[in-house]
This record gives C-alpha cells, structure tokens and sequence, in this order.
C-alpha cells in the first residue's frame, strides 16, 4: 500500500502539486492521467523520493520514502523516468542488468543473470541484446529502460510515459506487459499516461490531476466521460461504449 | 562487436599492465652510468613520484567524470589545481616566508589539503547545484574560475615580500623534472588512501553512471557517494598538485583513452586502465624526454598539448550529437 498524505511541492511561486493525498493498495494498474503541466511526473518523482515534497508524506508499505534506506526501498519500489538518455556506452544486458543493483549490489549470479535475460526477451529485445544504447531507436532504448524496472522486480513498479517514442504495436505490447505485471499476485503498475483510450483500455483505476490536484478518481467506466473531456482537458468529443470499453472520439 | 567482451577487458588490462611495468624497467635501467646504489635511489625516488603522480591524476579524472556525468571536464580544467596553488600561495602570504619555512612542510600539505576539500566543494556546489545544470556553461565558469585562481596567485605574488617570494617558489616550481622529495610519502598514502575508500564502492560508482535520479531508484546514497567521492578527488588533486604542479589536460587524455580502451563502464575495468595508461604515459614519456631527447622539451608541454587537442575534438564532437 502507497500512502501519499497532503503533498505540496511549489517551484518558485508555482504550486505543482497542490495537497495531494491518495491510497494506491495492492494490486492491478492504476492510469495517472492530466493535461501537461498537471503535476503528474512531479508527483511520481516525490512518491519515488527522486524528488522532495515541500510538506506531506509518502508511506510505501509503512515506511518513510524519505527516511527508508534507498537500499531498502529499492527493492519495494522501482521507476521508470522520461528521461532515457546515458552518458556512458552501455549495452542492453548492462544497463538491465542494474535493475539487479538492490538485491545483488553488483555482484551478479546464475539467478540474476538468468532474470536480465527474461526481463530483456519479455520487451522483446533479445535479439539485441548485446548491442550498445546510443545505437537504438528511441523506442527500443525505452523499452530497455522497462526491461531494467522489470528487472528490478519490485512491488510498485512507477512509469512517467513509458509509451514517449512507442509505435502502436509496441505501445500495446507494453500496455500488455503492464496488464500482466500489475495481475501477478502482490505487485501494483502505476504508469502516466497521455493516451486517455490506453487508460481506459488498460488501467483498473484512473486518477486524474489538473493543476496540481487530483479532480478525479475511480475505475474508467466512471472517470471517462464527456465532461472529463470538456473540463479537464478542453475538448469536445464523445465517449462511445464498445464492447464495454470506454472510447474517446474527438470532433474533427 | 566482439562477442568476448570480458576476455578483452582482460586483454586490454594485461597489456596496459605490462606497458607500465616496462616504462618503469626502462626509467630506472636506460642510461645508467656510475654506483646502482645511488642510480636505484635517485631515480626509485622520481619513479616512485611519477607513478604516484599518474594514480592519482587517473584515479580523480575518472571519479570526477563519474560524480559530473560527463567526459569533458576533469577537476584540473575546472580549475581546481589553480585553486590548490593559491592556497599555497596565500598560506605563504599569510605566514610569511619564514614562518612557512619553519613549519615541516608535510604539516603544511596536510592543512592546504584539507583547506582543498573545504573550497573545492564549496565551487563543486557552486557549479553543479540544480537540476538543469547546462555543460557548456559549466565549462566556462570552470575555466573562468582557473582564471580567476590563477590571476588571483599572481597577484599575491607580486604584492608579497620578496624573501617570501623565493620561499613559494621554491614550493610551487615543483614540475615532472623536480620533485619535492618529502611530500612523496605523504602523497603515496594519500593515495593508498583514497584507494581503500574508493575500492568497496566501485559497484556504486558504476550505478552512478545511469545518472542521480536512476542510482537513487536502484538504492543509492547519491549524496553521501558524491560527497565521499568528492572528498577523495580534491584530496587526489592536492597530492598530485603538490608533487609536479598543475596538469591541465592529463587526466582528460588517459581517462578518455581508458574509455575508448574498455569496452565497458564498468570502474573495476576502467580505473586499472586509466591508471597503467596514466603510468606509461608519465614514466615512459619521462624517460623518452629524459634519455633520448636530452631534456630538449618539457613533458608537461607534451601531454598539454596533445590533451588539448583531444579536449577539443571531444568538445567538437559531443556539441555536433
């Protein structure tokens, strides 16, 4: 259970994330979803203590982000940021195999190895696994990025867009993976994403933030609606019941 | 792509290894003429200098590219070297020349290093504090700041007592070709120092290399790491100062052929590296210059010239990505 009490976090004389407070417990997917500029990645960044909340708290099973050894929290929590670029020539086995760092501190064996190849097959990079990051395409380098959070095997696994640079195969392939991870027992996906119809499509649970604050919290059938459309994020359109998926269609 | 990416790490390590041992089987052998008891003691004395010279320079190079994320900057081109001369030249100003001169100079090194460690952080924090922090521009400050330090020496020493004057450069004239031989000890510990802190968190440092935030996400003590690894360097960089004076572009060249070398990011693989290639280079350029060419040039132009150029190709090509 992740529990975010009243966070704030100001940059200069804008607040960002405004009195913030959610319960994320055990289990599925759960879709942060806002126009830009809503506060969405500050506030993954302060629950993954990447980042300092001006006042309020975050509990990752009890315990403190900001006190917990990172060691310790390392193992519970993993994230992934938008960011994807490293300044040093690493190949994709490498750079997946630091998602091991909290449970082997550097000193790999048989099993660690053994779960750097799984996680690098499940994005489907096997094939390049040997091959240097600066000569993938973005989307491959992003999914090496989740192979290494997949790696890491935590029990809260954080996204900030995961799907940045991803064609549709393949940002349904993750989607697909994220459905999967998020239904092992004990484990929570909780991923921002821009695509209202992916949220829809793959969340159990949609939180919607605008302006700092979260305006919206509940499975999709209630959260996408017209009026999400109209208030939040500006535009006209229709939400259209298929198969009893929720999809948005924007007026031309 | 060589798929036997480990035996060639090896391989690269084992060659530079041996490259090192022969340069410094070749400084202390080439030439020799008259008694080996005071060949071997001159010259063990120097070589021992210059090796310890190479260690540290290689070892805070690449500790300081890890800290900044980047392959450009070294603590020597931000100035930091610049900044151990002007503690020495103001704790001379300060005490005046006999005072100074009275107090054992290993005394006096330790005090200017720890001053170092104060200072250094304090512009490290200077520089890299933030989030957006802008390389080009972190280039510049650090080479204004060298500047700065420099003139700032300068001035102190025009404006000092005469008498002072000579006691200082009798400290600060220290070059690859004279070496203050008290200081050798106390700069080899310093390093066998800096060597045990560093070593059990070699697996951290390489973590680091993913950037701050990511190293926090797998567990790492990102601000403790920098501090400790910071307190290292500028303890590295006030050895190798004190030893031979500034360098400015020799740790850029060995760290970044190191790089180039090694396949890997991985410290256990690269610091060995950098560190034999920073020992060939030192002692076997020495002796080259020494033996071969008669003193005709000084290393320290040498290595500072074709660093410079290596600084800026990589200046070139990291601003055309």
């Amino acid at each position: 259970m992740i529990e975010i009490d009243k966070i704030c976090k100001r940059y200069g004389d804008t607040l960002v994330v405004d009195t913030v407070s959610l319960a994320i417990p055990h289990g599925g997917v759960v879709g942060i979803v806002g126009p830009n500029g809503a506060g969405k990645s500050t506030l993954l960044s302060i629950i993954s203590r990447l980042m300092k909340s001006d006042s309020g708290s975050v509990l990752v099973d009890g315990l403190d982000v900001t006190k917990t050894p990172g060691r310790e929290l390392a193992r519970r929590l993993s994230v992934m940021r938008q960011e994807n670029h490293v300044a040093a020539r690493l190949t994709i086995r490498d750079l997946v195999a630091f998602g091991r760092f909290p449970h082997n501190r550097g000193r790999p064996n048989r099993d660690d190895q053994e779960r750097v190849a799984a996680a690098i097959a499940f994005v489907g990079l096997d094939a390049m696994a040997d091959r240097f990051l600066d000569q993938l395409s973005g989307g491959q380098r992003q999914r090496a990025f989740v192979a290494m959070a997949l790696a890491q095997d935590a029990d809260y696994a954080l996204f900030d867009e995961p799907l940045n640079n991803l064609d549709i195969h393949h940002a349904v392939s993750m989607m697909r993976l994220f459905r999967r991870m998020g239904d092992q027992p004990g484990k929570t996906v909780i991923v921002v994403l821009h695509d209202l119809n992916v949220a829809a499509t793959y969340a159990d649970r949609i939180v919607v933030m605008q302006a700092g604050r979260v305006v919206g919290d509940g499975p999709p059938s209630e959260i996408i609606t017209r009026s999400l459309l109209s208030d939040v994020f500006c535009v006209e359109g229709d939400v259209l019941d298929i198969e009893g998926r929720r999809v948005i269609s924007v007026a031309p | 792509m060589p798929p036997d990416r480990p035996r060639s790490a090896r391989f690269v390590m084992v060659v530079v290894a041996s490259l090192a041992i022969l340069s410094a089987i070749a400084f202390m052998t080439i030439g020799a003429k008259g008694p080996w008891s005071f060949i071997l003691a001159h010259r063990g004395m120097r070589l021992a200098a210059l090796v310890t010279v190479a260690y540290a320079i290689a070892l805070s190079t690449v500790l300081f590219q890890t800290l900044t994320g980047n392959r450009i900057l070294t603590p020597a081109v931000m100035g930091f070297d610049a900044l151990f001369l002007l503690l020495q030249t103001s704790l001379v100003a300060a005490l005046g020349g006999a005072g100074a001169g009275a107090i054992d100079p290993r005394l006096l090194f330790s005090v200017e290093c720890l001053a170092m460690v104060g200072l250094s952080g304090l512009l490290f924090r200077l520089l890299f504090r933030g989030e957006g922090r802008n390389l080009p521009l972190v280039v510049l400050s650090g080479l204004l700041f060298g500047a700065l330090f420099r003139s700032l020496s300068s001035f102190l020493q025009r404006i000092m007592d005469p008498n002072d004057f000579l006691v200082l450069q009798g400290r600060t004239f220290a070059s690859f070709n004279v070496v203050d031989p008290a200081l050798i000890g106390v700069a080899a510990l310093l390093a066998v120092a800096a060597t045990v802190i560093v070593l059990p968190r070699l697996a951290e440092l390489d973590v680091l290399v993913l950037g701050r935030d990511r190293a926090t996400g797998l567990g790492v003590d990102t601000a403790r790491l920098s501090a400790i690894v910071f307190a290292v360097v500028a303890v590295l960089v006030s050895a190798s100062t004190a030893l031979v004076g500034p360098t400015t572009f020799f740790g850029l060249l060995v760290a970044n052929l190191a790089y180039l070398l090694i396949p890997s990011a991985k410290h256990a693989e690269v610091l060995p590296v950098a560190i034999g290639l920073a020992i060939v280079t030192l002692v076997g350029g020495q002796m080259l210059l020494e033996r071969l060419l008669g003193f005709g040039t000084a290393l320290s132009i040498v290595i500072d010239f074709v660093g410079g150029v290596t600084f800026l190709l990589i200046l070139f090509r990291s601003g055309r990505r």
